[in-house]
Order: C-alpha cells, then sequence, then structure tokens
C-alpha cells in the first residue's frame, strides 16, 4: 500500500467546516419531536464553545419533504432555500449551519444545481425578487451540524466531565454510528469521510472513548424513506429496512445507536417500539431495546449536562440503562419534570418494551 | 400483539458463517477455474437453454458460494451442455465442467 495515495485520496474525503459565526437552521421533525437537541447544539456552541451562534424567526422549512414526496416544484424549493440564504445575509452571516441531513442535502443539491447550471441560480433571483423584493448571495461556507461538533470534537473531548467507557466493566462502550443517507450518499464530496467511510460519528465515538461496530448493513438506510412511511400502506418497507438492520446489528450487542439524522433517529427508536409491539421482539438482551442519540445529546452527556435537560426522557427505547452504564450523576424523579419543576404526567407504557418511570 | 396496519417483510440476511460450502469447496479443489469467474454474466447472455427457461449458470454460481446447495442443484439440471458458455467466458471458466461436477456432487451427497 502506498501511504502517500491514500492520503490524497483521504484528502478528497475531508471538508471545510467553518469555525466561528455560524447561521443556525432548525429541523422541522426535531424541533417537535426533540425541541431539547436543539437547544443542548445551541448551548454546546455558545456556553461551551464560545462561538457566535445565530438564528432568524422568519427561517421557513426547506421543503425537502415536500420535495422528495414531488408535492413541491424544484423551482419553488430553489426560491425557497433562496430566501433562506438571504435572511442569512441580512443577518450579516456567511456559514450556513443546518441542523437537518435531508436539509443539508437539499442545500447541497441546490448549490451543486446552480454551479453546473447558472442559468437556474439567475431565475431563482428572479422569481425571490418578485416574490419577496430580496436578493441573496450563497454562503461562503455550508457545515451539517454534526460537521461541527466533529470538528470541535477534541475541545469537547477536553472538557468532558464522562466518557464512553462502561463503569462497571471497564469496557469502552459499543456504538453503532448510523449516517443519513442525504449527508454524504448523494454528494460524497461534502461530508467527512465520503459516502464509503463517513467518519462524522465514529470520530466522535473515539475521540470520547468508545469503540465503533462494523456490522454487515452498517451502510444500510434506516427505513424512513419519505414515500415508504408517509402511505400507511407503505409503512412495511420502512419497518423492514429497520428490522434488517436492528437483526444485523444484534449479534454484536451495540449500547446505543448514534445518528446524525433527525428521520434516522426518530424511527430507529420508534420502529424498535412498533417491533416490540408487532413482534414481540426487542434487539438486547434486557428488553430495553438499543437507546438511540443524536450526536448533540450523547455531547451533552459526555459535557456533563443534565439528561433530562438534553430531553432525552423524550426517547422511546429508555436511555436510563445507557446513563447507568456511563455512570452519569442524574436525578431519575425529575424526569418527567418540566423546566420549572412542573409534573408533566407519565406516558403510557409499552407491553412489550421496558421503560422506567 | 398490536396491528398498526402494516407488516414487516421477511429479511434476507444471509449469514456466511452457518452457510454450508461444501459444494464450493469440492468444486474449487476439483475445478480451480471456477475460482477465476468474476459474474460478468457473459455464460447466461449467451445461453440458449437460458432463452427458453429461467436457466443462468451465473445465478447457479453465486448460490454454490452461498451455500444454496439445494437450489444450485435444481439450476444445474436444467442445462443442456451444450458448451457455447465455455466459448464466451472471458476468464476461462470450464463452465461445462462445473456443470458436470455440480450434477455429480448431487449424486454423491
Amino acid at each position: 500500500m502506498k501511504v502517500e495515495g491514500k492520503r490524497k485520496i483521504w484528502s478528497d474525503y475531508q471538508k471545510d467546516i467553518a469555525y466561528d459565526r455560524f447561521y443556525y437552521v432548525r429541523s422541522c421533525i426535531r424541533q417537535t419531536v426533540w425541541p431539547g437537541a436543539e437547544n443542548i447544539y445551541l448551548r454546546i456552541l455558545r456556553e461551551v464553545l464560545g462561538k457566535e451562534v445565530i438564528e432568524s424567526e422568519h427561517h421557513t422549512t426547506c421543503t425537502g419533504i415536500g420535495y422528495h414526496t414531488e408535492v413541491v416544484p424544484f423551482e419553488t424549493l430553489q426560491t425557497v432555500v433562496a430566501r433562506n440564504f438571504a435572511l442569512m445575509q441580512d443577518a450579516g452571516f456567511e456559514n450556513y449551519n443546518p441542523s437537518c441531513v435531508t436539509s443539508f442535502g437539499i442545500y447541497t443539491e441546490i448549490l451543486d444545481t446552480w454551479h453546473h447550471f447558472p442559468e437556474e441560480k439567475q431565475k431563482t433571483r428572479d422569481y425571490l425578487k418578485k416574490a419577496t423584493g430580496r436578493e441573496f448571495e450563497e454562503p461562503k461556507n455550508l457545515a451539517h451540524t454534526s460537521d461541527v461538533i466533529y470538528k470541535f470534537r477534541n475541545e469537547i473531548s477536553e472538557k468532558s466531565k464522562y466518557t464512553l467507557i462502561n463503569k462497571v466493566t471497564g469496557e469502552p462502550l459499543k456504538v453503532v454510528d448510523h449516517i443519513g443517507c442525504h449527508y454524504a450518499k448523494m454528494f460524497p464530496a461534502k461530508g467527512v469521510g465520503g459516502a464509503e467511510y463517513p467518519h462524522v460519528l465514529a470520530g466522535l465515538v473515539e475521540a470520547w472513548g468508545g469503540e465503533v461496530i462494523d456490522y454487515p448493513e452498517r451502510r444500510h438506510c434506516c427505513g424512513f424513506g419519505f414515500r415508504q412511511y408517509l402511505v400507511q400502506a407503505n409503512r412495511g418497507y420502512s419497518i423492514s429496512a429497520s428490522k434488517k438492520k436492528f437483526e444485523s446489528m444484534e449479534s454484536f450487542k451495540p449500547d446505543f445507536i448514534l445518528t446524525n439524522c433527525p428521520g434516522c433517529n426518530f424511527f430507529m427508536d420508534r420502529w424498535q417500539y412498533a417491533l416490540a409491539e408487532m413482534e414481540g421482539k426487542t434487539y438486547d438482551e434486557n428488553g430495553n431495546g438499543i437507546p438511540v442519540l443524536t450526536y448533540e445529546e450523547l455531547a451533552g452527556l459526555v459535557l456533563g449536562f443534565d439528561p433530562w435537560v438534553i430531553g432525552l426522557q423524550m426517547h422511546q427505547v429508555d436511555v436510563e440503562p445507557l446513563l447507568v452504564k456511563m455512570g452519569i450523576d442524574y436525578d431519575p424523579n425529575q424526569k418527567f419534570k418540566g423546566i420549572n419543576g412542573k409534573d408533566l404526567g407519565l406516558p403510557e407504557s409499552p407491553n412489550n418494551l421496558n421503560f422506567i418511570k | 400483539m398490536v396491528n398498526f396496519g402494516y407488516t414487516t417483510l421477511p429479511t434476507h440476511i444471509h449469514d456466511m458463517d452457518k452457510a454450508d460450502l461444501g459444494l464450493a469447496d469440492s468444486i474449487s479443489f476439483e475445478d480451480s477455474s471456477f475460482n477465476l469467474c468474476i459474474a460478468c454474466g457473459s455464460c447466461t447472455s449467451t445461453c440458449t437453454a437460458g432463452a427458453f427457461t429461467n436457466f443462468s449458470f451465473r445465478q447457479m454460481c453465486h448460490q454454490i458460494k452461498r451455500g444454496e446447495n439445494s437450489q444450485a442443484i435444481a439450476e444445474s439440471e436444467k442445462c443442456m451442455l451444450c458448451g457455447k458458455c465455455t466459448l464466451a467466458c472471458p476468464r476461462n471458466v470450464n463452465t461445462r465442467n462445473i456443470i458436470r461436477l455440480v450434477r455429480k456432487a448431487n449424486q454423491t451427497i
């Protein structure tokens, strides 16, 4: 093996990630199901890393879900994206930082389209001007939020309170990393490590002391697939894809799954509940399921944020067994208390999946 | 069990650690040209039997290497041993001999 050649190939898979001054845009799905994850990302950047991050209340969806289900035309998509870029320009920022992998794929696709077809960009300028009177410039840097956490993984490690070591056995925790398809499968050069060797999550696990599991269906889709899930009759395809992954990873006994895409995160968590209820099957030894975390939830945990402030009680697969393994100091009685200490009430219990209340 | 209005499909994960590779090993031992196959499919595209049935030499090789021996043996029965595939193979796999070895294995298993 020629090391120089390998280095050259690997350099093609590196991406430029901005250092400071991020214009943050939220994910439609995550705001609804795990708002704590986005909140903790902003707190990590502002309070722990001292970065300047801004977001606009005028920001809208990228329309990715509508686009991928063919209800939003490409021209509309480009114009909405251009408007969001215009908002960033108004705020005086140049580093666009979407929280959603679908959005990241959309922005990447639009920028690539404008690169190869400048007439589309001009057309979009005209549409945006007519519709809103705004003008826009392309961002100087486009990085997904998981890219930013990856960039600062060593700084986070230096400030961490906990590591990914099982406190009971002393062994590194076994972690399954799952990268969203739209992160790098469409435009490999835009993701850290490309589509074949994505390092954006594996790098976090390695930096924080865990062990990444390489299992046969590692690169398989989680099964979300907008068309598969949105039509109820097709949901069997969606859950079957997740089931295939769970079956493939089961024998490796992972301690948790780490994802960077809101869709993957949601479905790998919720489908474990659905499979437990439909087939009575869980994919760990104790009937707890395999916890599913996002990169910033994990970063928040290792930095010592309260799990309930991170919003981990919103996960369907209970994370408490993982908190115990990591040796995290937390108060189980605060699990279902609001920010002001108000009792939020207890959720219903699944029949076949353990959930500590 | 709860019915959510959809079902799961059977998964097709193939565990090679549990696969029976006895047939693949015996064919490799008796005719090492079997190992040269790159699954290009020239054999299948030129196959007269394959033009009239669903016989596929490439698929049979695939089944042998996955340890799906009963399917491979059933597939081998469709060949009429004309040998055109032997002429087409860019890797000089002795395809007709591979068919013969599969059938022979069927008689000795």
